[in-house]
């Protein structure tokens, strides 16, 4: 390295050959472009399939190319007519914003006490945060499924095949590495401001949901967006608890539109996979900045 | 701060005497009229459904349940009427469902784990008697006919099964798990099908065939030994049963047979002489016979073992494979005057931002043996999901293809933080370039990266999408499906174990489960060990 730079520097510019000046290029960048251009086809191809699958008009999976070989809705058409897609996608938007919303205020709400106030059990409840944190519910799944047999003869609205009851079970993960991670941005907001709030007579309550809420949106975005997307690939729990057909969700119904027939179906399915993916990738634009910023460390995507 | 007090000094305060300091800090309870109308209409709120919810339990009888549901109100009323407990109303809605739905689960799978729990030992012993006789009830001669309307207490799907009869002379009677009584105001067809019951939900057709398993084993008692029972599913008979409970011995006599099922309480279940069972068992605690058995016993400890070296090798290598991957991208794009870079960083993260449900289905149809793409494209004919090793491979690059994105955003970000002067210095100072990122650049990256490849290798150790997608943890070998497959996790051979056998295996699962925990545990103390040496080593 030390080497060509004094090359260069004694060798006027202007006397590079094209073929020199390439072989430069080569080594400082061009190798770059070539990996990026094998990794880059690593990364696109499946999704490059998934789209000429969902266009192909044949639909089947023997029939379907890297390439799209023509083009046509047939697929999305029988998707909609076939299964009962659009209550698929409705259940699944349902668990996942109403996940996300109702997690996030949970979250907020402990991630404020466990920031600003100093009582009793604090440290242990922390702590305890972290502990629960490596038991994840779904490894439970057996008891909870014990537990909501039971308790569906008693309260049917809560039973399986009922959002609330699964709703219910993904609600007793509110509090997680999430919190951590609101109570560690929560922490970066100086404590004047709702000293000085509290000067002016507010309430705990209204320090809350007037002073700290709005100054800490983006921790908020980032724990509903990460929430979001979690629930909406969840399998495990939700092949348990929604069995009937027009309680499942898409990807519920997904799996089961490609496990009967491999073969056939898969058109429908291409087109359900991106529908699933849309969502997803709109909220990820919003994320990526914050991810490489390290501010969503240790909570990985599932 | 006293200084900035815009109050005149010697000013009189509200006279008030001093408050004094609540367990919340400097928060005092002062309220807004807002403030105090939502309050009040959210513990009317919670006040309903705590009703809601007692009712049915009171119905029930359910005694603990209602002291139970009472106590949760109640705690919640204290914490939010008392001026004391301001670190707790912001504690206690997320705390409540914590326990309820993660701690809760958690303590029962450790006490469903030392039981036999599993189909036919779901029960007491009084039910599993119940089922033997009613499902032995046959027709005899001049045996009373009826005709039958199925109906339910409640709802229609989960409510207990009610039969509807009227025999003859059109009287109609109600028939549940206790007995028979008569049953007064009820309409009756000329058909002798009962059209309307007060308190009864009739069942259609189509709901009753939805419990047709359930029917199978229902009879209402009407004496010693006797019972009636639904054939079809708009008339029944009472009969006789052939297998009769004796408490006198605690077994069930076979009338037909003679053969005497003596009961065993520790296995749950009756036993003839020979070691024949009947199949309706009831719930045993067997201690730790449920770990012994994948512990000790030669097929069940291989196949235990032979997962969970599986699901460690898994963990591991896509963790490693996805940090390799993840970093070489990250540094192949690390060059200032690099053109195209923010398109290379669009299309590079675009797996991570479809939808990971969709994609593991995605590949797996692409691995598929006779029409996935691999083969056609490839030209090849590898039997990609049947063969161990060809599956083993098929799930770790659909793993690395999900994951490695994330690894390259966290690697940008890490690598952006290390001044670029460091690796620079290196290279003046003779350092090859290999030199200059294994001994500068790889160490300060580590600091940044260590936690995120802990909690990457932990996620991946119970990835249940990861496997149960693509492969359902196949593929088996002959010895079927409870000896593992070759790319089963602990988690997804727990799954079958409970919800996908012929004969589902609550205990072993649960069992299964706790050792998860365990292992988990032991590995989340090393690694906590791990941080804290690096914490010291930042210092």
């Amino acid at each position: 390295m030390t080497a060509d730079t004094v090359d260069t520097a004694v060798r006027p510019v202007h006397h590079r050959t094209t073929g020199t000046r390439f072989a430069l290029w080569a080594r400082r960048l061009g190798w770059r472009h070539a990996v990026m251009l094998v990794v880059v086809a690593f990364a696109v191809f499946p999704v490059l399939f998934v789209v000429s699958a969902a266009l192909n008009p044949v639909g089947t999976l023997s029939s379907s190319q890297l390439w799209p070989t023509g083009a046509s809705l047939d697929n999305a058409r029988a998707l909609f007519d076939n299964t009962p897609f659009a209550t698929w996608y409705t259940n699944s938007l349902f668990f996942a914003v109403t996940n996300a919303a109702v997690t996030v205020l949970l979250s907020a709400l402990a991630a404020y006490a466990f920031s600003r106030m100093r009582f009793k059990g604090r440290r242990v409840g922390l702590i305890g945060l972290l502990v629960i944190q490596m038991f994840p519910q779904f490894l439970a799944i057996v008891a909870i499924y014990l537990m909501f047999s039971d308790l569906g003869e008693l309260y049917p609205a809560i039973g399986f095949d009922t959002r609330w009851g699964l709703l219910l079970v993904y609600l007793g993960g509110a509090l997680s590495i999430n919190t951590w991670l609101m109570k560690g941005f929560f922490d970066t907001v100086p404590e004047e401001l709702d000293e000085s709030a509290q000067m002016d007579g507010a309430t705990h309550a209204q320090v809350f949901f007037r002073i700290m809420l709005p100054l800490v949106t983006p921790v908020l975005a980032i724990v509903a967006l990460l929430v979001f997307i979690n629930t909406i690939n969840e399998f495990l729990l939700a092949s348990v608890f929604l069995r009937d057909t027009e309680a499942q969700t898409l990807g519920l119904g997904l799996y089961q539109l490609v496990d009967s027939q491999r073969n056939a179906n898969f058109g429908m399915f291409a087109v359900g996979a991106i529908m699933l993916s849309l969502p997803t990738l709109a909220v990820f634009w919003f994320l990526q900045r914050y991810i490489s910023d390290g501010l969503t460390s240790g909570a990985v995507k599932g | 701060m006293a200084a900035d007090n815009p109050r005149p000094a010697g000013t009189p305060t509200d006279g008030r005497p001093a408050r004094r300091p609540l367990p919340g800090g400097r928060f005092a309870a002062r309220g807004s009229l807002t403030g105090t109308l939502v309050k009040v209409a959210l513990l009317g709120l919670f006040t309903a459904l705590g009703i809601w919810a007692v009712l049915p339990l009171y119905v029930a009888g359910n005694w603990w349940g209602i002291a139970l549901t009472v106590a949760v109100v109640a705690l919640v009323y204290w914490v939010y009427l008392s001026g004391r407990t301001v670190p707790a109303k912001y504690l206690v809605p997320g705390v409540v469902l914590l326990m309820a739905f993660q701690i809760l689960p958690v303590l029962y799978t450790m006490s469903t784990s030392l039981t036999n729990m599993s189909d036919g030992h779901r029960g007491t012993k009084e039910q599993a008697v119940r089922s033997i006789e009613a499902f032995s009830v046959v027709r005899t001669d001049g045996s009373e006919e009826y005709t039958l309307t199925v109906a339910t207490k409640g709802d229609p799907e989960t409510g207990d099964l009610v039969f509807l009869l009227t025999d003859e002379e059109r009287q109609a009677y109600a028939g549940d798990a206790d007995g028979l009584e008569e049953l007064t105001g009820a309409t009756v067809e000329d058909t002798g099908k009962v059209s309307e019951a007060f308190g009864y939900t009739l069942l259609s057709p189509n709901e009753v065939n939805a419990r047709s398993d359930e029917l199978q084993e229902f009879a209402v008692p009407t004496g010693e030994g006797s019972g009636i029972r639904s054939s079809g599913l708009s008339s029944a008979f009472e009969g006789s049963a052939l297998r009769v409970y004796d408490a006198d011995c605690d077994c069930v006599e076979d009338r037909e047979t003679g053969t005497v099922y003596t009961a065993d309480d520790d296995r749950g279940a009756f036993y003839d002489e020979d070691g024949e069972r009947l199949a309706q068992g009831w719930q045993v605690g067997v201690g730790f016979d449920n770990f012994l058995r994948f512990l000790v016993d030669p097929t069940f400890a291989t196949a235990f073992f032979g997962t969970l070296v599986w699901n460690i090798a898994f963990a591991a290598s896509v963790t490693f494979l996805v940090f390799v991957l993840g970093l070489a991208v990250a540094m192949t794009l690390h060059a200032p005057r690099l053109r195209g870079k923010t398109a290379y960083r669009i299309l590079v993260v675009l797996p991570y931002a479809m939808s990971s449900l969709a994609m593991y289905l995605l590949w797996r149809d692409m691995f598929n043996a006779d029409f996935g793409l691999f083969n056609r494209m490839l030209g090849l004919e590898v039997d990609w999901l049947g063969d161990p090793w060809a599956a083993r491979a098929a799930v770790i690059l659909a793993n690395v293809w999900l994951g490695y994105p994330y690894m390259f955003l966290v690697a940008t970000g890490a690598l952006q933080a290390i001044p670029r002067e460091l690796s620079q210095a290196a290279r003046l100072d003779g350092a090859g370039p290999w030199q200059a990122f294994r001994y500068v650049t790889l160490p300060l990256l580590m600091v940044a990266m260590t936690p995120i490849l802990i909690s990457t290798f932990a996620f991946n150790f119970n990835n249940f999408n990861a496997v149960w997608l693509l492969t359902q943890g196949g593929p088996f070998t002959s010895d079927g499906t409870m000896a593992g497959g070759a790319t089963d996790l602990l988690i997804t051979y727990t799954y079958r174990l409970a919800f996908s056998e012929a004969t589902a295996q609550y205990g072993y699962a649960a069992a299964m489960s706790v050792m998860i925990f365990v292992i988990v545990s032991v590995m989340s103390v090393i690694s906590l060990r791990r941080s804290k040496a690096l914490q010291e080593v930042d210092r």
